[in-house]
Protein backbone atom coordinates (compact mmCIF):
# COMPACT_ATOMS: atom_id res chain seq x y z
CA UNK A 1 0.00 0.00 0.00
CA UNK A 2 2.80 2.65 0.65
CA UNK A 3 4.76 1.30 -2.36
CA UNK A 4 1.61 1.94 -4.18
CA UNK A 5 1.51 5.20 -2.52
CA UNK A 6 5.19 6.58 -3.04
CA UNK A 7 4.78 5.50 -6.80
CA UNK A 8 1.81 7.78 -8.00
CA UNK A 9 4.08 10.66 -5.57
CA UNK A 10 6.76 10.46 -7.69
CA UNK A 11 4.31 10.19 -10.73
CA UNK A 12 2.81 13.56 -9.45
CA UNK A 13 6.50 14.93 -9.50
CA UNK A 14 7.24 13.53 -12.71
CA UNK A 15 3.72 15.44 -14.05
CA UNK A 16 4.78 19.08 -11.91
CA UNK A 17 8.36 19.16 -13.52
CA UNK A 18 7.33 17.67 -17.21
CA UNK A 19 4.25 20.93 -17.44
CA UNK A 20 6.84 23.04 -15.51
CA UNK A 21 9.47 22.88 -17.87
CA UNK A 22 6.85 22.66 -21.04
CA UNK A 23 5.60 25.78 -19.67
CA UNK A 24 8.85 27.29 -19.13
CA UNK A 25 9.99 26.40 -22.77
CA UNK A 26 6.63 28.93 -23.67
CA UNK A 27 7.83 31.80 -21.35
CA UNK A 28 11.53 31.76 -22.66
CA UNK A 29 10.20 31.98 -26.50
CA UNK A 30 7.53 34.18 -26.26
CA UNK A 31 8.81 37.09 -28.16
CA UNK A 32 8.10 40.86 -27.63
CA UNK A 33 5.16 40.09 -30.42
CA UNK A 34 3.76 37.57 -28.16
CA UNK A 35 4.07 39.90 -25.41
CA UNK A 36 2.48 42.23 -27.28
CA UNK A 37 -0.47 39.71 -28.23
CA UNK A 38 -0.50 39.20 -24.36
CA UNK A 39 -0.92 42.86 -23.55
CA UNK A 40 -3.20 42.86 -26.73
CA UNK A 41 -5.40 40.08 -24.78
CA UNK A 42 -5.55 42.49 -21.66
CA UNK A 43 -6.38 46.08 -22.60
CA UNK A 44 -8.43 45.06 -26.30
CA UNK A 45 -6.61 45.71 -29.29
CA UNK A 46 -6.96 49.41 -29.71
CA UNK A 47 -4.86 50.08 -26.63
CA UNK A 48 -1.64 48.42 -27.31
CA UNK A 49 1.30 50.36 -27.31
CA UNK A 50 5.10 49.37 -27.28
CA UNK A 51 5.15 50.69 -23.91
CA UNK A 52 2.46 48.41 -22.70
CA UNK A 53 4.27 45.18 -24.81
CA UNK A 54 7.16 46.41 -22.63
CA UNK A 55 5.84 45.87 -19.23
CA UNK A 56 4.43 42.55 -20.06
CA UNK A 57 7.67 41.35 -20.99
CA UNK A 58 9.11 42.99 -17.96
CA UNK A 59 7.12 41.40 -15.95
CA UNK A 60 7.61 38.00 -17.25
CA UNK A 61 11.36 38.90 -16.50
CA UNK A 62 12.72 37.78 -20.09
CA UNK A 63 15.45 39.89 -19.84
CA UNK A 64 17.22 37.72 -16.74
CA UNK A 65 19.78 34.78 -17.15
CA UNK A 66 18.15 31.16 -17.89
CA UNK A 67 19.32 28.93 -15.32
CA UNK A 68 18.30 31.35 -12.87
CA UNK A 69 14.78 31.70 -14.29
CA UNK A 70 14.30 28.34 -14.60
CA UNK A 71 15.23 27.46 -10.72
CA UNK A 72 12.77 30.23 -9.86
CA UNK A 73 10.18 29.46 -12.12
CA UNK A 74 10.61 25.38 -10.54
CA UNK A 75 10.87 26.68 -7.21
CA UNK A 76 7.41 29.05 -7.33
CA UNK A 77 5.81 25.55 -8.55
CA UNK A 78 6.91 23.75 -5.90
CA UNK A 79 4.69 25.87 -3.54
CA UNK A 80 2.27 25.87 -6.07
CA UNK A 81 2.25 29.54 -6.78
CA UNK A 82 0.91 29.52 -10.21
CA UNK A 83 0.92 32.95 -11.09
CA UNK A 84 -1.89 35.04 -12.12
CA UNK A 85 -3.50 34.68 -15.94
CA UNK A 86 -1.97 36.52 -18.47
CA UNK A 87 -5.60 37.57 -19.61
CA UNK A 88 -7.76 38.22 -17.01
CA UNK A 89 -5.25 38.88 -14.31
CA UNK A 90 -6.89 36.90 -11.55
CA UNK A 91 -4.67 33.81 -9.77
CA UNK A 92 -4.39 31.14 -11.91
CA UNK A 93 -5.03 28.54 -8.43
CA UNK A 94 -9.02 31.07 -8.02
CA UNK A 95 -9.52 30.13 -11.92
CA UNK A 96 -8.89 26.66 -11.48
CA UNK A 97 -10.78 25.99 -8.67
CA UNK A 98 -13.66 27.84 -10.43
CA UNK A 99 -13.05 25.01 -13.18
CA UNK A 100 -12.20 21.92 -11.36
CA UNK A 101 -15.46 21.28 -10.18
CA UNK A 102 -17.02 21.24 -13.29
CA UNK A 103 -14.29 19.00 -14.82
CA UNK A 104 -14.67 16.39 -11.94
CA UNK A 105 -18.68 16.37 -12.06
CA UNK A 106 -18.24 15.85 -15.70
CA UNK A 107 -15.54 12.68 -14.93
CA UNK A 108 -17.68 11.88 -12.34
CA UNK A 109 -21.21 11.57 -14.49
CA UNK A 110 -18.96 9.37 -17.80
CA UNK A 111 -17.26 6.81 -15.15
CA UNK A 112 -20.57 6.73 -13.72
CA UNK A 113 -22.26 6.07 -17.28
CA UNK A 114 -20.09 4.01 -19.04
CA UNK A 115 -20.26 1.68 -15.96
CA UNK A 116 -24.12 1.64 -16.10
CA UNK A 117 -23.80 0.73 -19.60
CA UNK A 118 -21.03 -1.52 -20.27
CA UNK A 119 -21.43 -3.82 -17.53
CA UNK A 120 -25.27 -4.60 -18.38
CA UNK A 121 -24.21 -5.50 -21.63
CA UNK A 122 -21.22 -7.08 -20.95
CA UNK A 123 -22.62 -9.34 -18.82
CA UNK A 124 -25.48 -10.29 -20.73
CA UNK A 125 -23.28 -10.62 -23.78
CA UNK A 126 -21.29 -13.06 -21.75
CA UNK A 127 -24.33 -15.13 -20.70
CA UNK A 128 -25.42 -15.84 -24.14
CA UNK A 129 -22.00 -15.77 -25.72
CA UNK A 130 -21.62 -15.55 -30.07
CA UNK A 131 -25.91 -15.18 -29.75
CA UNK A 132 -27.22 -12.06 -31.23
CA UNK A 133 -26.96 -10.03 -28.89
CA UNK A 134 -23.60 -10.29 -28.30
CA UNK A 135 -22.73 -9.56 -32.23
CA UNK A 136 -24.31 -6.57 -32.02
CA UNK A 137 -22.68 -5.14 -28.76
CA UNK A 138 -19.97 -6.05 -30.75
CA UNK A 139 -21.23 -4.14 -34.04
CA UNK A 140 -21.89 -0.97 -32.07
CA UNK A 141 -18.58 -1.00 -30.09
CA UNK A 142 -16.70 -1.16 -33.17
CA UNK A 143 -18.59 1.79 -34.86
CA UNK A 144 -18.44 3.57 -31.41
CA UNK A 145 -14.38 3.10 -31.33
CA UNK A 146 -13.80 3.96 -34.71
CA UNK A 147 -15.13 7.74 -33.87
CA UNK A 148 -13.14 10.22 -32.22
CA UNK A 149 -15.45 11.18 -28.85
CA UNK A 150 -15.91 14.77 -30.35
CA UNK A 151 -18.00 13.48 -33.16
CA UNK A 152 -20.28 11.03 -31.00
CA UNK A 153 -20.66 14.52 -29.00
CA UNK A 154 -21.47 16.24 -32.50
CA UNK A 155 -24.18 13.39 -33.75
CA UNK A 156 -25.94 13.68 -29.58
CA UNK A 157 -25.63 17.55 -30.04
CA UNK A 158 -27.34 17.55 -32.95
CA UNK A 159 -30.06 14.80 -32.96
CA UNK A 160 -30.97 15.96 -28.96
CA UNK A 161 -30.78 19.84 -28.50
CA UNK A 162 -30.73 20.89 -32.20
CA UNK A 163 -33.53 18.84 -33.66
CA UNK A 164 -35.35 17.12 -30.88
CA UNK A 165 -34.82 20.08 -28.73
CA UNK A 166 -34.65 18.33 -25.68
CA UNK A 167 -31.54 19.24 -23.94
CA UNK A 168 -29.76 22.21 -23.65
CA UNK A 169 -26.57 22.96 -26.22
CA UNK A 170 -23.70 24.43 -24.44
CA UNK A 171 -22.24 25.87 -21.20
CA UNK A 172 -23.52 25.11 -17.99
CA UNK A 173 -26.45 26.25 -15.82
CA UNK A 174 -28.29 23.32 -14.33
CA UNK A 175 -28.19 19.89 -14.05
CA UNK A 176 -30.00 18.93 -17.40
CA UNK A 177 -26.85 20.47 -19.41
CA UNK A 178 -24.34 18.04 -18.46
CA UNK A 179 -26.52 15.18 -19.57
CA UNK A 180 -25.79 15.00 -23.32
CA UNK A 181 -21.32 15.68 -22.90
CA UNK A 182 -21.80 12.66 -19.43
CA UNK A 183 -23.45 10.20 -21.80
CA UNK A 184 -21.14 11.38 -25.17
CA UNK A 185 -17.97 10.40 -22.97
CA UNK A 186 -19.17 7.75 -21.58
CA UNK A 187 -20.81 6.08 -24.86
CA UNK A 188 -16.76 6.37 -25.88
CA UNK A 189 -15.66 5.12 -23.01
CA UNK A 190 -18.29 1.89 -22.52
CA UNK A 191 -17.30 1.40 -26.51
CA UNK A 192 -14.14 -0.33 -25.22
CA UNK A 193 -14.76 -1.35 -21.90
CA UNK A 194 -18.32 -3.54 -22.44
CA UNK A 195 -15.95 -5.47 -24.27
CA UNK A 196 -13.48 -6.35 -21.40
CA UNK A 197 -16.36 -6.99 -18.96
CA UNK A 198 -17.49 -9.91 -21.82
CA UNK A 199 -14.24 -11.46 -21.88
CA UNK A 200 -13.83 -11.09 -17.92
CA UNK A 201 -17.33 -12.34 -17.36
CA UNK A 202 -17.31 -15.41 -20.29
CA UNK A 203 -13.80 -16.45 -18.26
CA UNK A 204 -15.68 -16.03 -14.81
CA UNK A 205 -18.50 -18.31 -15.91
CA UNK A 206 -16.59 -20.99 -17.40
CA UNK A 207 -14.68 -21.31 -14.92
CA UNK A 208 -13.76 -24.53 -12.93
CA UNK A 209 -14.87 -22.73 -9.68
CA UNK A 210 -18.05 -20.98 -10.91
CA UNK A 211 -18.89 -24.86 -12.30
CA UNK A 212 -18.50 -25.96 -9.19
CA UNK A 213 -20.64 -23.61 -7.37
CA UNK A 214 -23.51 -24.84 -9.43
CA UNK A 215 -22.86 -28.07 -8.53
CA UNK A 216 -22.65 -27.58 -4.88
CA UNK A 217 -26.27 -26.03 -5.45
CA UNK A 218 -25.82 -22.63 -5.40
CA UNK A 219 -28.61 -21.04 -8.01
CA UNK A 220 -27.12 -18.91 -11.16
CA UNK A 221 -27.99 -15.69 -9.45
CA UNK A 222 -26.34 -16.55 -6.41
CA UNK A 223 -23.45 -18.09 -8.16
CA UNK A 224 -22.71 -15.02 -9.91
CA UNK A 225 -23.20 -12.82 -6.77
CA UNK A 226 -20.93 -14.35 -4.81
CA UNK A 227 -18.22 -16.16 -6.69
CA UNK A 228 -18.64 -14.33 -10.23
CA UNK A 229 -18.75 -10.73 -9.74
CA UNK A 230 -15.10 -9.87 -8.01
CA UNK A 231 -13.45 -12.06 -10.09
CA UNK A 232 -14.68 -10.48 -12.84
CA UNK A 233 -14.23 -7.32 -11.41
CA UNK A 234 -10.39 -7.24 -10.82
CA UNK A 235 -9.10 -7.09 -14.85
CA UNK A 236 -11.96 -4.44 -15.49
CA UNK A 237 -11.42 -1.78 -13.14
CA UNK A 238 -7.56 -2.64 -13.77
CA UNK A 239 -8.70 -1.46 -17.34
CA UNK A 240 -10.38 1.03 -16.50
CA UNK A 241 -6.90 2.51 -14.96
CA UNK A 242 -5.86 2.38 -18.96
CA UNK A 243 -8.76 3.97 -20.02
CA UNK A 244 -8.49 7.06 -17.81
CA UNK A 245 -5.92 8.23 -19.98
CA UNK A 246 -9.41 8.34 -22.94
CA UNK A 247 -11.13 9.80 -20.41
CA UNK A 248 -9.13 12.71 -19.37
CA UNK A 249 -8.76 13.25 -23.23
CA UNK A 250 -12.09 13.27 -23.84
CA UNK A 251 -12.93 15.50 -21.13
CA UNK A 252 -10.40 18.27 -23.40
CA UNK A 253 -12.49 17.44 -26.29
CA UNK A 254 -16.04 16.75 -25.27
CA UNK A 255 -15.43 19.72 -23.08
CA UNK A 256 -14.49 22.29 -25.52
CA UNK A 257 -17.42 21.12 -27.69
CA UNK A 258 -19.78 21.70 -25.12
CA UNK A 259 -18.68 24.85 -24.32
CA UNK A 260 -18.21 23.39 -20.45
CA UNK A 261 -16.48 25.19 -18.11
CA UNK A 262 -14.02 22.84 -17.49
CA UNK A 263 -10.48 22.46 -17.10
CA UNK A 264 -9.99 20.93 -20.65
CA UNK A 265 -12.09 24.05 -21.83
CA UNK A 266 -9.94 26.20 -20.08
CA UNK A 267 -6.95 24.21 -21.55
CA UNK A 268 -7.53 24.48 -24.54
CA UNK A 269 -8.39 28.49 -24.43
CA UNK A 270 -5.20 29.09 -22.55
CA UNK A 271 -3.21 27.61 -25.32
CA UNK A 272 -5.22 29.55 -28.25
CA UNK A 273 -4.90 32.82 -26.14
CA UNK A 274 -0.82 31.93 -25.25
CA UNK A 275 -1.71 32.26 -21.76
CA UNK A 276 1.07 30.50 -19.94
CA UNK A 277 0.44 30.94 -16.25
CA UNK A 278 -2.89 29.53 -17.66
CA UNK A 279 -1.39 26.70 -19.66
CA UNK A 280 0.49 25.60 -16.62
CA UNK A 281 -2.21 25.59 -14.22
CA UNK A 282 -4.56 23.81 -16.29
CA UNK A 283 -2.49 21.20 -17.71
CA UNK A 284 -1.06 20.66 -14.54
CA UNK A 285 -4.36 20.02 -12.96
CA UNK A 286 -5.03 17.32 -15.67
CA UNK A 287 -2.27 15.44 -15.19
CA UNK A 288 -2.95 15.74 -11.00
CA UNK A 289 -6.51 14.19 -11.58
CA UNK A 290 -5.08 11.32 -13.67
CA UNK A 291 -2.74 10.73 -11.09
CA UNK A 292 -5.64 10.66 -8.25
CA UNK A 293 -7.80 8.55 -10.50
CA UNK A 294 -4.62 6.04 -11.05
CA UNK A 295 -4.13 5.71 -7.64
CA UNK A 296 -8.10 5.62 -6.68
CA UNK A 297 -8.04 2.45 -9.37
CA UNK A 298 -4.73 0.77 -7.40
CA UNK A 299 -6.97 1.17 -4.63
CA UNK A 300 -9.97 -0.55 -5.56
CA UNK A 301 -8.04 -3.40 -6.96
CA UNK A 302 -5.80 -3.16 -4.02
CA UNK A 303 -9.33 -3.48 -1.57
CA UNK A 304 -10.83 -6.05 -4.31
CA UNK A 305 -8.29 -8.39 -4.74
CA UNK A 306 -6.19 -9.95 -2.18
CA UNK A 307 -4.04 -12.05 -3.96
CA UNK A 308 -1.91 -8.74 -5.65
CA UNK A 309 -0.96 -7.21 -2.01
CA UNK A 310 1.75 -9.50 -1.41
CA UNK A 311 3.34 -8.67 -4.48
CA UNK A 312 2.35 -5.13 -4.66
CA UNK B 1 4.49 -10.31 -49.50
CA UNK B 2 1.56 -13.12 -51.26
CA UNK B 3 1.79 -15.24 -47.77
CA UNK B 4 1.25 -12.15 -45.76
CA UNK B 5 -1.82 -11.29 -47.62
CA UNK B 6 -3.00 -15.06 -46.86
CA UNK B 7 -2.12 -14.72 -42.87
CA UNK B 8 -4.59 -11.94 -42.90
CA UNK B 9 -7.96 -12.54 -41.70
CA UNK B 10 -11.27 -11.91 -43.54
CA UNK B 11 -11.84 -8.33 -40.89
CA UNK B 12 -8.55 -7.12 -41.60
CA UNK B 13 -8.36 -7.36 -45.55
CA UNK B 14 -11.36 -5.78 -45.25
CA UNK B 15 -9.57 -2.95 -43.46
CA UNK B 16 -7.19 -2.97 -46.03
CA UNK B 17 -9.55 -2.34 -49.07
CA UNK B 18 -10.70 0.59 -47.10
CA UNK B 19 -7.69 2.03 -46.87
CA UNK B 20 -6.32 1.47 -50.12
CA UNK B 21 -9.65 2.93 -50.92
CA UNK B 22 -9.25 6.10 -49.48
CA UNK B 23 -5.49 6.86 -50.99
CA UNK B 24 -6.53 5.49 -54.28
CA UNK B 25 -9.21 8.46 -53.52
CA UNK B 26 -6.79 10.85 -51.80
CA UNK B 27 -4.17 10.19 -54.86
CA UNK B 28 -6.34 10.34 -57.33
CA UNK B 29 -8.00 14.13 -56.53
CA UNK B 30 -4.42 15.05 -56.47
CA UNK B 31 -3.97 13.94 -60.16
CA UNK B 32 -6.97 14.48 -61.50
CA UNK B 33 -8.68 17.51 -60.01
CA UNK B 34 -6.09 20.43 -59.91
CA UNK B 35 -8.37 22.68 -58.11
CA UNK B 36 -6.96 24.92 -55.51
CA UNK B 37 -8.26 24.02 -52.41
CA UNK B 38 -8.25 27.35 -50.90
CA UNK B 39 -9.51 29.27 -53.87
CA UNK B 40 -13.34 30.76 -52.43
CA UNK B 41 -15.71 31.24 -54.76
CA UNK B 42 -18.39 33.50 -52.33
CA UNK B 43 -21.14 33.12 -55.34
CA UNK B 44 -21.87 29.38 -55.06
CA UNK B 45 -21.38 28.58 -51.35
CA UNK B 46 -22.84 25.48 -50.61
CA UNK B 47 -23.63 24.24 -53.99
CA UNK B 48 -25.72 20.92 -54.27
CA UNK B 49 -23.26 18.40 -55.29
CA UNK B 50 -22.81 18.50 -59.17
CA UNK B 51 -21.11 16.64 -61.97
CA UNK B 52 -18.20 19.72 -61.78
CA UNK B 53 -18.26 19.64 -57.62
CA UNK B 54 -19.11 15.84 -56.93
CA UNK B 55 -19.08 17.02 -53.31
CA UNK B 56 -20.63 20.27 -53.35
CA UNK B 57 -18.87 23.27 -51.72
CA UNK B 58 -18.29 24.88 -48.27
CA UNK B 59 -18.99 28.62 -46.78
CA UNK B 60 -16.70 30.27 -48.83
CA UNK B 61 -18.09 28.34 -52.00
CA UNK B 62 -14.06 26.33 -51.79
CA UNK B 63 -14.49 23.03 -53.48
CA UNK B 64 -15.29 20.44 -51.20
CA UNK B 65 -13.57 17.67 -53.23
CA UNK B 66 -10.34 19.52 -53.57
CA UNK B 67 -10.42 20.21 -49.91
CA UNK B 68 -11.33 16.56 -48.77
CA UNK B 69 -8.78 15.43 -50.99
CA UNK B 70 -6.27 17.21 -49.42
CA UNK B 71 -7.25 16.68 -45.50
CA UNK B 72 -7.26 13.18 -46.34
CA UNK B 73 -3.57 12.96 -47.70
CA UNK B 74 -2.64 15.39 -45.09
CA UNK B 75 -4.51 13.00 -42.13
CA UNK B 76 -2.60 10.00 -43.82
CA UNK B 77 0.42 11.36 -44.29
CA UNK B 78 0.86 12.40 -40.77
CA UNK B 79 -0.62 9.15 -39.61
CA UNK B 80 2.20 7.11 -41.49
CA UNK B 81 5.09 9.29 -40.55
CA UNK B 82 3.99 9.27 -37.05
CA UNK B 83 3.41 5.41 -36.94
CA UNK B 84 6.77 4.87 -39.09
CA UNK B 85 8.61 7.41 -36.63
CA UNK B 86 7.48 5.99 -33.65
CA UNK B 87 7.77 2.56 -34.92
CA UNK B 88 11.39 3.06 -35.81
CA UNK B 89 12.44 4.71 -32.17
CA UNK B 90 10.50 2.69 -30.33
CA UNK B 91 11.53 -0.69 -31.66
CA UNK B 92 14.90 0.10 -31.59
CA UNK B 93 15.16 1.23 -28.56
CA UNK B 94 12.87 -1.58 -27.11
CA UNK B 95 15.48 -4.25 -28.48
CA UNK B 96 18.05 -2.04 -26.88
CA UNK B 97 16.78 -2.46 -23.22
CA UNK B 98 15.36 -5.54 -23.69
CA UNK B 99 18.87 -6.97 -24.59
CA UNK B 100 21.40 -5.47 -23.16
CA UNK B 101 19.47 -4.51 -19.90
CA UNK B 102 21.34 -2.81 -16.94
CA UNK B 103 21.56 0.93 -16.65
CA UNK B 104 20.79 1.51 -20.57
CA UNK B 105 17.71 -0.69 -19.59
CA UNK B 106 16.78 1.97 -16.66
CA UNK B 107 17.39 5.39 -18.30
CA UNK B 108 15.37 4.78 -21.13
CA UNK B 109 12.58 3.05 -18.91
CA UNK B 110 12.48 6.49 -16.32
CA UNK B 111 12.19 8.26 -20.01
CA UNK B 112 9.25 6.30 -20.67
CA UNK B 113 7.86 6.96 -17.38
CA UNK B 114 7.83 10.82 -17.48
CA UNK B 115 6.43 10.64 -20.41
CA UNK B 116 3.68 7.98 -19.36
CA UNK B 117 2.52 10.35 -16.49
CA UNK B 118 1.27 13.05 -18.71
CA UNK B 119 -2.08 12.16 -20.76
CA UNK B 120 -1.08 11.58 -24.60
CA UNK B 121 -3.41 14.28 -25.90
CA UNK B 122 -2.16 17.05 -23.37
CA UNK B 123 1.11 16.40 -23.84
CA UNK B 124 0.72 17.32 -27.91
CA UNK B 125 -1.38 19.96 -26.94
CA UNK B 126 1.12 21.61 -25.06
CA UNK B 127 3.67 20.92 -27.60
CA UNK B 128 1.00 22.06 -29.97
CA UNK B 129 1.34 25.69 -27.89
CA UNK B 130 4.95 25.74 -28.56
CA UNK B 131 4.51 26.49 -31.93
CA UNK B 132 0.79 26.98 -32.81
CA UNK B 133 -0.33 25.75 -36.44
CA UNK B 134 3.40 24.14 -36.74
CA UNK B 135 2.63 20.50 -38.52
CA UNK B 136 6.69 19.86 -37.57
CA UNK B 137 5.18 19.83 -33.98
CA UNK B 138 2.56 18.11 -33.97
CA UNK B 139 4.51 15.40 -35.82
CA UNK B 140 7.14 15.55 -33.16
CA UNK B 141 4.74 15.84 -30.27
CA UNK B 142 2.62 12.72 -31.61
CA UNK B 143 5.83 10.35 -32.14
CA UNK B 144 6.98 11.35 -28.70
CA UNK B 145 3.50 10.05 -27.40
CA UNK B 146 3.44 6.79 -29.57
CA UNK B 147 6.90 5.25 -29.09
CA UNK B 148 6.14 4.53 -25.40
CA UNK B 149 3.52 1.69 -26.71
CA UNK B 150 6.48 0.35 -29.20
CA UNK B 151 9.08 0.25 -26.41
CA UNK B 152 7.40 -1.36 -23.52
CA UNK B 153 5.70 -4.15 -26.28
CA UNK B 154 9.02 -4.63 -28.09
CA UNK B 155 10.91 -4.51 -24.81
CA UNK B 156 9.10 -7.01 -22.82
CA UNK B 157 8.79 -9.96 -25.77
CA UNK B 158 12.96 -8.99 -26.33
CA UNK B 159 13.75 -9.94 -23.08
CA UNK B 160 11.91 -13.42 -22.75
CA UNK B 161 13.54 -14.08 -26.66
CA UNK B 162 16.85 -13.23 -25.72
CA UNK B 163 16.23 -15.69 -22.60
CA UNK B 164 15.26 -18.44 -24.33
CA UNK B 165 17.14 -21.06 -24.56
CA UNK B 166 17.35 -20.99 -28.51
CA UNK B 167 18.56 -17.64 -28.54
CA UNK B 168 21.61 -18.81 -25.86
CA UNK B 169 21.94 -22.20 -28.13
CA UNK B 170 22.41 -19.96 -31.00
CA UNK B 171 24.84 -17.84 -28.65
CA UNK B 172 26.71 -20.68 -27.72
CA UNK B 173 27.45 -22.17 -31.47
CA UNK B 174 28.73 -18.61 -31.95
CA UNK B 175 26.57 -16.95 -34.01
CA UNK B 176 27.05 -13.01 -34.60
CA UNK B 177 24.23 -10.19 -32.40
CA UNK B 178 22.61 -9.50 -36.19
CA UNK B 179 21.88 -13.49 -37.03
CA UNK B 180 20.53 -13.46 -33.38
CA UNK B 181 18.15 -10.55 -33.85
CA UNK B 182 16.99 -11.71 -37.52
CA UNK B 183 16.57 -15.13 -36.27
CA UNK B 184 15.43 -14.62 -32.92
CA UNK B 185 13.88 -11.43 -31.73
CA UNK B 186 12.44 -10.07 -35.14
CA UNK B 187 9.95 -13.12 -35.68
CA UNK B 188 8.95 -12.46 -32.06
CA UNK B 189 8.30 -8.53 -32.23
CA UNK B 190 6.80 -8.25 -36.08
CA UNK B 191 3.16 -9.33 -36.05
CA UNK B 192 2.59 -7.28 -33.02
CA UNK B 193 4.66 -4.42 -33.49
CA UNK B 194 2.52 -4.62 -37.39
CA UNK B 195 -0.69 -4.25 -34.80
CA UNK B 196 1.15 -1.34 -32.97
CA UNK B 197 1.78 0.49 -35.88
CA UNK B 198 -1.99 -0.17 -37.41
CA UNK B 199 -3.31 1.39 -33.56
CA UNK B 200 -0.70 4.10 -33.52
CA UNK B 201 -1.92 5.38 -37.54
CA UNK B 202 -5.18 5.68 -36.12
CA UNK B 203 -4.13 7.48 -33.03
CA UNK B 204 -2.19 10.15 -35.18
CA UNK B 205 -5.33 10.80 -37.25
CA UNK B 206 -7.54 11.24 -34.13
CA UNK B 207 -4.87 13.26 -32.77
CA UNK B 208 -4.48 15.60 -35.61
CA UNK B 209 -8.12 15.90 -35.79
CA UNK B 210 -8.47 16.53 -32.14
CA UNK B 211 -6.28 19.44 -31.89
CA UNK B 212 -7.89 20.84 -34.98
CA UNK B 213 -11.36 20.31 -33.39
CA UNK B 214 -10.00 22.27 -30.06
CA UNK B 215 -8.64 24.39 -32.57
CA UNK B 216 -4.86 24.80 -31.37
CA UNK B 217 -3.52 22.76 -34.18
CA UNK B 218 -3.56 23.37 -37.99
CA UNK B 219 -4.85 27.08 -38.41
CA UNK B 220 -6.96 28.17 -41.93
CA UNK B 221 -7.29 27.59 -43.89
CA UNK B 222 -5.75 24.65 -43.90
CA UNK B 223 -8.27 21.59 -44.70
CA UNK B 224 -7.59 19.43 -42.30
CA UNK B 225 -10.61 17.36 -41.18
CA UNK B 226 -10.82 18.35 -37.20
CA UNK B 227 -10.60 21.54 -38.48
CA UNK B 228 -13.46 21.38 -41.22
CA UNK B 229 -15.79 20.27 -38.47
CA UNK B 230 -15.44 23.09 -36.23
CA UNK B 231 -16.09 25.33 -39.31
CA UNK B 232 -18.56 23.69 -40.73
CA UNK B 233 -20.47 22.85 -37.57
CA UNK B 234 -22.59 26.17 -37.32
CA UNK B 235 -23.83 25.78 -41.01
CA UNK B 236 -24.69 21.90 -40.25
CA UNK B 237 -28.49 22.95 -40.82
CA UNK B 238 -27.77 24.93 -44.48
CA UNK B 239 -25.68 21.70 -45.74
CA UNK B 240 -25.33 18.66 -43.90
CA UNK B 241 -23.95 17.03 -46.44
CA UNK B 242 -20.89 19.01 -46.13
CA UNK B 243 -20.63 18.73 -42.40
CA UNK B 244 -20.86 15.07 -42.67
CA UNK B 245 -18.11 14.78 -45.48
CA UNK B 246 -15.20 15.15 -43.01
CA UNK B 247 -16.87 13.21 -40.38
CA UNK B 248 -17.47 9.98 -42.46
CA UNK B 249 -13.80 10.41 -43.80
CA UNK B 250 -12.63 10.40 -39.93
CA UNK B 251 -14.31 7.31 -39.62
CA UNK B 252 -13.34 5.31 -42.34
CA UNK B 253 -9.59 5.99 -41.81
CA UNK B 254 -9.84 4.52 -38.18
CA UNK B 255 -12.61 1.71 -38.55
CA UNK B 256 -10.60 0.78 -41.74
CA UNK B 257 -7.47 0.86 -39.56
CA UNK B 258 -8.70 -0.75 -36.67
CA UNK B 259 -9.81 -3.68 -38.94
CA UNK B 260 -6.43 -4.28 -40.05
CA UNK B 261 -5.30 -4.12 -36.31
CA UNK B 262 -7.18 -7.31 -35.96
CA UNK B 263 -7.92 -8.65 -32.29
CA UNK B 264 -8.32 -5.98 -30.21
CA UNK B 265 -5.42 -5.48 -27.52
CA UNK B 266 -5.82 -6.91 -24.16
Amino acid sequence: MIRLLLKRLLQAAFVAWAVGTISFVLVRMMSSDIAFRVAAGRYGYDNVDAAAAQAVSEELGLDRPGWQLYLHWLWELANFNLGNSLVSGLPVAHEIGHLLGHSLLLAFIAILFATLIAFPVGLYAAMHANGWFDRLALFASSILRAQPVFVIGLILLLIFALQLKLLPVAGFYDIRYVVLPGIALALALAAVSNRIVRHSAFDTINSAFFRFARIKGLSYPQSLVRHGFRNMAVPVIAFMGIQLIALIEGIVMIESLFSWPGIGHGLAHAIFSRDVPMIQGTALTMGLIFVVLNLLVDIACHVIDPRGRRAA
Amino acid sequence: MTATWGGLTTGQKKGAFIILGILLFALLEAILHPVDPALQNLDNTFATPTLAEPLGTDQFGRSMLARMGDAVRLSMFLGLLCALTSACVGVALGVLAGWRQGLVDRVISFLVNVLLALPGLVLILLFAALAPGSLTMLYIAISLVLWVEYFRVVRALTRNAVASSQMQASRMLGFGTLYCFRRHVWPTIVTPVMTLAAFGTANSILALAAVGFVYVGLQPPTAELGLMMVELFPYYSDAPWVLAQPIIAVFLMIFALNLLAGRHRQ
